[in-house]
């Protein structure tokens, strides 16, 4: 038999039909839906008179435009109330579980769906959501999808699709102090564009991914998308199914053995042949920043910013239209920037390893005078668990606002937002302008560099407060 | 969705490379629950001045480009999040097809859902098109699904392609939903299967 990666295993076991002249259909085990790229999918389903195909495969999450001030978002503006008003209705009529204010675990979808053990290996798990990417790390095949696609979704259970190619993303040696999966995954982006992944869903491999815990996984697999691959996958191992054992959703008893059993055929075969790979040795990764207005324009921290020339004319282009609008200048370091909010939250970085790296540096220290440092969990789980630590208690300490679980100022859609001009050093995933509110520039880094950043007010190295 | 056969319009020049569908339709735009009225915030924070009034520099705000269909923009066009806001919100203002060297996928795939053609040309064909826009901007091009042709002004004829199921899709404006529920037995078959 031909060497398989663990890609084409996933692709090949859930193919309901084939054809010529139409792409495959691909059978979906778990949809994830949220308030935002979900409504006009059931308006789709009423007017044609359609039912949800398999409402025990869809789960439902308020978290784009949900206050994080109150725990019962009664600070909503008026759309973003019609709006979960509308996803309430939706799943009372059509019988899905909907994680709403009154729940104990709600969140960020992508956060809840591994913390409860809906996301498994193998599976296939679509959202309304680009950074459904993230549940790759489990060894599912997740990526994210359209609205029309929403819709298809909840009445057939499945999708059109076409084959992606496949990209093998090495990470070898072994990560330097104070660099993290985030440092990784910025690198990667720097190094291949991002538009460097597109038609391919990237495996990330290596000694340094084996490394990681699940929550560093999810961090590398979260921006897939930011280097335009469909998704990003990583073999399941005993890393993945320590996580997973016990979870709520999780199978049980003789269930949880045959599961194992089966998720240990999923790793690549020896052998395998993957369309295109690239390696990066971790030993010399230092912590990464973005300098730009998307997230391949990264640089080492020790780096200063690139120059105009050596470039294309629409690379020069692009790149100064950047720095015009984060107000930067080329061959300056960015170090010592000074800067107005540090954000640390969203699906890339709001779990409890994240939360505890920033505390480390936090703990027994004060945000610099002015700055603003919002910190949202990235579940109500994490939350309780963050606050039994006590590091609610080191973020207030320090001046900083601890929240409750949303997608917050990643998108800035719920009122927590940058004004505009101000600087943000962000553990979010996207650097777009006006990502984090209209004007506001955002510098993507890992929570211990956001952390540090936070106490000095300005571009930190986070090692120089880590010794 | 709508058809798509053929159109002759005027191009629209944006010429940015990895235009996000944060730029496209800002998060601000997306708490409606319905497809409509999103052509007002469609590439809102480069169409406006931070005082709110219309950038004159932008070429949506010229009366030259009022009735324009195509848009013509630089490399990977439509990256970043999966929001089907972005197609809908340029659908909205009028935009039928894209023209750039590349597509983000979700992007690629919501617009192929919606009517909306993203046409891909090569490197030569953009630059020369970026030039016509610069030197004629009421230069009109033509392009004609069936045969997946693009005619520019002076005559010359450029082939594209696009996959046969989405142009079936496209030239008879029908929704793939309709494909997906005709296959309803597979899909029960393959549930079955995996059950057993
Ligand atoms: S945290 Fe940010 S990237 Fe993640 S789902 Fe929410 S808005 Fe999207």
């Amino acid at each position: 038999m031909n060497p398989k990666t663990l890609y084409q295993k996933v692709w090949e076991s859930h193919i309901v039909s084939e054809s010529d002249d139409a792409p495959s259909i691909l059978y979906i085990d778990l949809h994830l839906i949220h308030e935002v790229t979900s409504p006009q999918a059931f308006s789709g389903l009423r007017e044609k008179g359609l039912k949800v195909r398999r409402p025990e495969r869809t789960i439902a999450a308020m978290d784009h435009s949900t206050p994080t001030i109150s725990l019962n978002f009664d600070t909503a503006d008026d759309m973003a109330i019609a709006q979960l008003e509308q996803i309430t209705k939706n799943c009372a009529d059509f019988g899905i579980t909907l994680f709403d204010a009154g729940s104990k675990e709600r969140g960020i979808v992508h956060v809840i769906g591994p913390e409860q053990g809906f996301t498994q290996p193998g599976k296939t798990i679509v959202c309304g959501d680009s950074h459904t990417s993230t549940h790759g790390a489990f060894g599912a095949l997740a990526f994210g999808i359209g609205t029309s696609e929403v819709e298809h979704v909840l009445a057939t259970q499945s999708l059109l699709q076409s084959k992606s190619k496949t990209y093998e993303v090495r990470f070898e040696g072994v990560l330097p102090f104070g660099v993290t999966a985030k440092d990784m995954i910025l690198a990667l982006i720097a190094k291949i564009g991002i538009g460097g992944g597109t038609g391919h869903v990237f495996e990330f491999s290596g000694d340094a991914v084996k490394a990681l815990d699940m929550d560093g996984r999810m961090t590398l697999c979260n921006m897939s998308i930011e280097a335009g691959a469909r998704a990003g996958m990583i073999a399941p191992d005993e890393t993945t199914f320590a996580y997973l054992k016990g979870r709520t959703h999780a199978p049980k008893g003789d269930a949880w053995d045959a599961a194992v059993e089966k998720w240990k055929q999923l790793p690549s075969d020896e052998g395998a042949v993957y369309d295109k790979t690239v390696t990066i040795n971790v030993s010399k990764l230092e912590p990464m920043v973005t300098y730009g207005t998307n997230p391949e324009m990264g640089i080492a921290i020790s780096e200063t910013i690139p120059s105009l020339g050596n470039k294309s004319e629409a690379e020069q282009a692009s790149l100064s239209k950047a720095l015009n609008y984060m107000d930067l200048s080329a061959d300056s370091p960015l170090k010592d920037h000074p800067i107005d909010v540090v954000f640390i939250g969203s699906c890339t970085n709001s779990r409890m390893s994240d939360l505890r790296a920033a505390a480390s540096i936090l703990k027994g220290r004060k945000v610099a005078e002015g700055m603003r440092l919002l910190v949202v969990p990235g579940s109500e789980t994490i939350r309780k668990e963050a606050e039994a630590e006590g590091i609610d208690e080191i973020v207030r300490n320090a001046g900083g606002e601890w929240r409750f679980a949303g997608c917050s100022m990643c998108l800035a859609m719920n009122g927590d937002e940058l004004e505009p001009g101000q600087y943000a050093v962000s553990t979010s995933n996207r650097n777009f302008e006006g990502r984090q509110g209209k004007g506001g520039r955002t510098i993507l880094a890992s929570p211990l560099t956001a952390a540090a950043s936070a106490i000095t007010g300005k571009v930190t190295d986070p090692r120089e407060l880590m010794k | 969705m709508k058809s798509f056969t053929k159109i002759r319009s005027k191009i629209i020049p944006l010429p940015h490379t990895d235009v996000d569908t944060d730029q496209i339709i800002p998060a601000r735009y997306l708490k409606v629950i319905d497809k409509n009225g999103l052509a007002e915030g469609l590439f809102d924070s480069w169409r406006r001045l931070p005082d709110g009034s219309p950038n004159p520099d932008f070429p949506l705000n010229q009366d030259d480009y009022q009735d324009a269909q195509i848009l013509l923009s630089g490399d990977n066009f439509g990256c970043g999040s999966s929001r089907e806001h972005a197609p809908w919100a340029l659908m909205g203002w009028g935009i039928r097809a894209v023209i750039s060297t590349s597509f983000a996928d979700i992007f690629r795939n919501n617009a192929l859902k919606n009517g909306l053609l993203p046409l891909v040309v090569d490197e030569a064909t953009q630059t020369s098109l970026f030039d016509l826009t610069a030197e004629a901007p009421n230069a009109t091009l033509e392009i004609d699904l069936v045969s997946q042709i693009l005619t520019l002004p002076d005559g010359t004829q450029i082939k594209f392609e696009i996959d046969t199921f989405s142009k079936t899709c496209m030239l008879e404006g029908i929704d793939q939903l309709g494909y997906l529920l005709k296959h309803d037995e597979q899909i029960s078959a393959f549930e079955e299967m995996r059950n057993a």
